[in-house]
C-alpha cells in the first residue's frame, strides 16, 4: 500500500499530508474533525533530524491546535547507525521524541499509533509504542533484530533460535508476536477508516498493554509481577536481628561476584 | 539446564542465622548462591541448576566437602550456575555461608 | 578500567554489584527491596536457552530513603546477561514506577547498567522497555522526579538510553556510557570505519560521561564512587523537567541548536574545540574536578 493509498483508505474524506524527507507531517478529516497525522516513513532509519522534525510537529499540534487527535505512522527501519548520531545523543533526541507524544497525551491529545511498513526496536519506541494506543497494518513486520544478528550476539545457534522462535512470541519476529505479546492491540485491515474513528472515539486509558499480553497469553508474568511490585510485595519482615539480602558485615573484597 | 539436589548432614552451626542472603552473579565463570533457613536441624540441602551438563560427580563432591567442613545444618543454598569452576563455587558457599550467619570479617 | 584515571576511588561504583550500588546510594538499613531473590520471580524464557536465571532476574527494586526522604529505587545488575531487560525484569520497573504513582516517593531512582531489550527475550523485552518508557513519562507527568545514574560496566543503551533521556536529569561518571548503538553494535552494521570499537578512546569520548555532561545530554558529572553518586542523586532530588510545552520547546530549541553547532564534527574533540574548550585532547585525561574547571563555561544545556 502507498503512502496515497493509506491515506485515502484512513481519511476518505480528505487530506493533507506532506512529505518531507522520512517525515510525514499533515492532517486527515475524520468525523470528529481534523486528525494531525504524524509519521516517519518508507522503512527509513530515524536519525537526529528526522527525531527533531517529528518532535517539533508534535509541539506545533499541542501549541496551535488544543485536543486535536494525533495519528502517528509507523514505517521505520530503526535507529540511524552512526558515529555522528551518536555522538550528537540519538538517544537524547528520541527520549525527548517520546516526551512531546507524552505531552500531547497529557494535553488531551489522543495520540492512535499505526504501524504501516516496518518497526525495528528504537525507531519504533519513541514514537509509537509510547502512543496511547498502538495498531499494525495486515502485512507489518515488527522485530527487535533479525534472527541471524541475534544469533551472533547472543552466541546461541541460529538454527536452535529458529526452532525455538517457531510457535514462540516472544522470540519469533512478526506481527503475530506483538499481538499475543500485547504491545499490538489489533490488526487493521481495510476498509481503514472505520479502524481508525473506532480508535479516535475510544478514551484515553492507562497503559494496557501487560494484561492484553496475559489476556492473550504471551506474556504470563509481566501483569502480575507488574503488579505485585507496585503494592510492596515481597517487603522483608523486620525480626529483630534479621539482615536483609546482601548486606553484609565489614567489606570484603570481589564479595559479589567480581 | 542440569538439575543437582542433596541433602547432607552436617555440623550445628553456633549462630542461627537471619533473613536470606544472596552473593554472586550469574555470569559466565560464576554463579549465584542463596542461602536461607532450611532442610532437617541435623542436614543441609542444596538445589543446583547449572548450564553445564555432566558434572554431577563434580558437584556432589564439592557439596560433600563443602557439607563437611562447614557446619551449616539447617541451611539451604539454592544455586545459579554458569560454568563456574569448583573452585568458585566453593568460594561462594563459603561467603554465603559466612554472610548469612554473620561471621564475615 | 578507568580510562585516563589514575587510582581506583575507595568504593568503585562501577566495581559494586546492583545491590551493592543501591545499598550505597540510599541511607543505611533503610531499603526494603520488593520480590527479591528469595521470592524467586525468575525469568520463563532462559531454560530452553540454556541459559542460568537469576533469583531476582538482573534488577533489585524497592523503596527506601535518601536523606530521610522516600524513594523508590531500582538497580540493575550488568553481569547478568548484559543487564538485558526481559519479561520480569521489566515488569519490575514497570511496577516500581507504577507504585510511584500511588507512593508519591521524593524520587524514584533508576540505577541503569543495561546494554537494553535482553535478546534472549526479544519482543518480550522490547513490549517491556516500552512500558517502563511509559511509566517514566507517566511518573513525570504526575509531578515524581525520576532521576538516572549511569556508572555501570554495561553503560546505558539500547532503548534504556531512551528511557535514561526520558528521566528528569542523569548523573553520570566517566567510567559509565551513555547512548542509543553501542560501539560494538555500530561497528558491527557499519564496519571499524565508521567506529573503531577496539579504540577506548574513541569509545569514551563519543558515549563517555565527560562528553555526555559537556553536550547537555547528562546533568551531572560524578567519581566513581558510591559516595559521590549518593550526594548526586541527593542534589538532583528536587529536579523536575516538567512536561509542559513552555519546558519541552525549550528543550528542542537546545537540541536543535545542538544539531546546527555540532551537526557536522566527526569526533568528540571537535565539539569540544567548537564549545570553547582550550585543550580538548586533555580532557580524558583529566580527574572530576580538574576537567570541570578546564571546561567552565564551555557546557551547554538546560540544567
Amino acid at each position: 500500500m502507498t503512502i496515497p493509498e493509506l491515506l485515502d483508505g484512513l481519511f476518505p474524506a480528505g487530506h493533507a499530508v506532506a512529505r518531507e524527507g522520512d517525515v510525514l507531517a499533515g492532517t486527515g478529516r475524520a468525523s470528529a474533525g481534523e486528525v494531525a497525522v504524524v509519521g516517519i516513513a518508507g522503512g527509513a532509519e530515524v536519525g537526529v533530524e528526522a527525531a527533531l522534525a517529528l518532535a517539533g510537529e508534535l509541539l506545533r499540534v499541542v501549541r496551535e491546535a488544543p485536543g486535536r487527535p494525533v495519528l502517528a505512522l509507523v514505517d521505520t527501519a530503526g535507529q540511524r547507525m552512526s558515529l555522528r548520531d551518536e555522538l550528537l545523543g540519538l538517544n537524547g533526541y528520541l527520549g525527548h521524541l517520546a516526551a512531546t507524544v507524552e505531552l500531547a497525551r497529557q494535553s488531551g491529545h489522543k495520540v492512535v499509533a499505526l504501524v504501516t511498513g516496518q518497526a525495528v526496536s528504537a525507531g519504533a519506541l519513541a514514537l509509537g509504542f509510547v502512543a496511547d494506543e498502538v495498531h499494525a497494518l495486515e502485512g507489518a513486520r515488527l522485530a527487535v533484530m533479525a534472527l541471524p544478528a541475534m544469533a551472533r550476539v547472543t552466541k546461541i545457534p541460529l538454527e536452535r533460535l529458529e526452532r525455538l522462535s517457531a510457535g514462540s512470541p516472544v522470540l519469533a519476529p512478526g506481527l503475530e508476536s506483538f499481538v499475543r505479546l500485547g504491545a499490538i492491540a489489533s490488526i487493521w485491515r481495510p476498509p481503514l477508516a472505520p479502524h481508525l474513528e473506532a480508535a479516535l472515539a475510544r478514551p484515553a486509558a492507562p497503559d494496557a498493554r501487560a494484561a492484553l499480553g496475559a489476556e492473550r497469553g504471551g506474556r504470563t508474568l509481566a501483569l502480575e509481577v507488574s503488579r505485585r511490585v507496585a503494592s510492596g510485595a515481597g517487603a522483608l519482615p523486620a525480626a529483630p536481628g534479621a539482615r536483609r539480602v546482601g548486606e553484609s558485615g565489614p567489606r570484603r573484597g570481589g564479595g559479589d561476584g567480581r | 539446564m542440569e538439575r543437582i539436589e542433596i541433602e547432607l548432614p552436617s555440623g550445628r552451626p553456633a549462630a542461627s542465622g537471619g533473613g536470606p542472603v544472596v552473593v554472586g552473579v550469574v555470569a559466565s565463570g560464576n554463579l549465584e548462591v542463596l542461602v536461607e533457613r532450611g532442610g532437617a536441624p541435623d542436614r543441609c540441602r542444596f538445589e543446583v541448576s547449572t548450564s553445564v551438563h555432566g558434572f554431577g560427580q563434580v558437584w556432589r563432591a564439592v557439596l560433600e566437602d563443602f557439607a563437611a567442613r562447614r557446619a551449616v545444618a539447617g541451611l539451604a543454598f539454592s544455586v545459579n550456575d554458569a560454568g563456574a569452576t569448583p573452585a568458585v563455587v566453593t568460594l561462594r558457599l563459603e561467603q554465603a555461608a559466612e554472610e548469612f550467619l554473620g561471621e564475615a570479617g | 578500567m578507568s580510562p585516563g584515571g589514575p587510582l581506583v576511588p575507595r568504593r568503585s561504583y562501577r566495581e559494586a554489584s546492583a545491590r551493592r550500588r543501591i545499598l550505597g546510594v540510599l541511607d543505611p538499613g533503610s531499603f526494603e527491596e520488593r520480590l527479591g531473590p528469595a521470592e524467586r520471580v525468575t525469568s520463563p524464557h532462559l531454560a530452553a536457552l540454556d541459559q542460568p536465571v537469576a533469583f531476582d532476574d538482573g534488577v533489585v527494586v524497592g523503596a527506601g530513603t535518601l536523606e530521610g526522604r522516600p524513594v523508590l529505587a531500582a538497580s540493575q545488575e550488568g553481569a547478568f546477561l548484559g543487564g538485558g531487560v526481559g519479561e520480569v525484569h521489566g515488569a519490575k520497573l514497570a511496577g516500581l514506577l507504577a507504585a510511584a504513582l500511588r507512593d508519591r516517593p521524593a524520587a524514584v531512582l533508576l540505577l541503569l547498567d543495561t546494554g537494553g531489550v535482553r535478546l534472549q527475550e526479544a519482543n518480550a523485552g522490547l513490549v517491556a522497555v516500552s512500558e517502563v518508557m511509559r511509566g517514566v513519562l507517566a511518573a513525570r507527568a504526575a509531578g515524581v522526579p525520576v532521576l538516572a545514574l549511569v556508572g555501570g560496566g554495561w553503560g546505558c543503551f539500547g532503548g534504556m538510553g531512551i528511557v535514561a533521556r526520558c528521566c528528569d536529569a542523569i548523573a553520570m561518571s566517566e567510567e559509565g556510557r551513555l547512548g542509543l548503538s553501542g560501539p560494538d553494535v555500530i561497528e558491527e552494521t557499519r564496519g571499524v570505519e565508521e567506529l573503531d570499537a577496539s579504540d577506548r578512546g574513541l569509545v569514551w569520548r563519543t558515549y563517555g560521561g565527560k562528553h555526555r555532561w559537556l553536550i547537555g545530554e547528562a546533568d551531572l558529572l560524578v567519581e566513581d564512587d558510591l559516595d559521590a553518586f549518593r550526594a548526586a542523586a541527593t542534589a538532583l532530588l528536587g529536579t523536575r523537567r516538567p512536561i509542559d510545552l513552555a519546558a519541552l520547546s525549550s528543550e528542542h530549541a537546545l537540541l536543535a541548536a545542538r544539531l546546527a553547532e555540532h551537526g557536522g564534527a566527526a569526533d568528540a574533540a571537535a565539539i569540544w574545540g567548537g564549545l570553547g574548550v582550550a585543550a580538548p585532547a586533555a580532557l580524558p585525561l583529566l580527574e572530576v574536578d580538574e576537567f570541570l574547571r578546564a571546561v567552565a563555561g564551555a557546557r551547554r544545556g538546560t540544567r
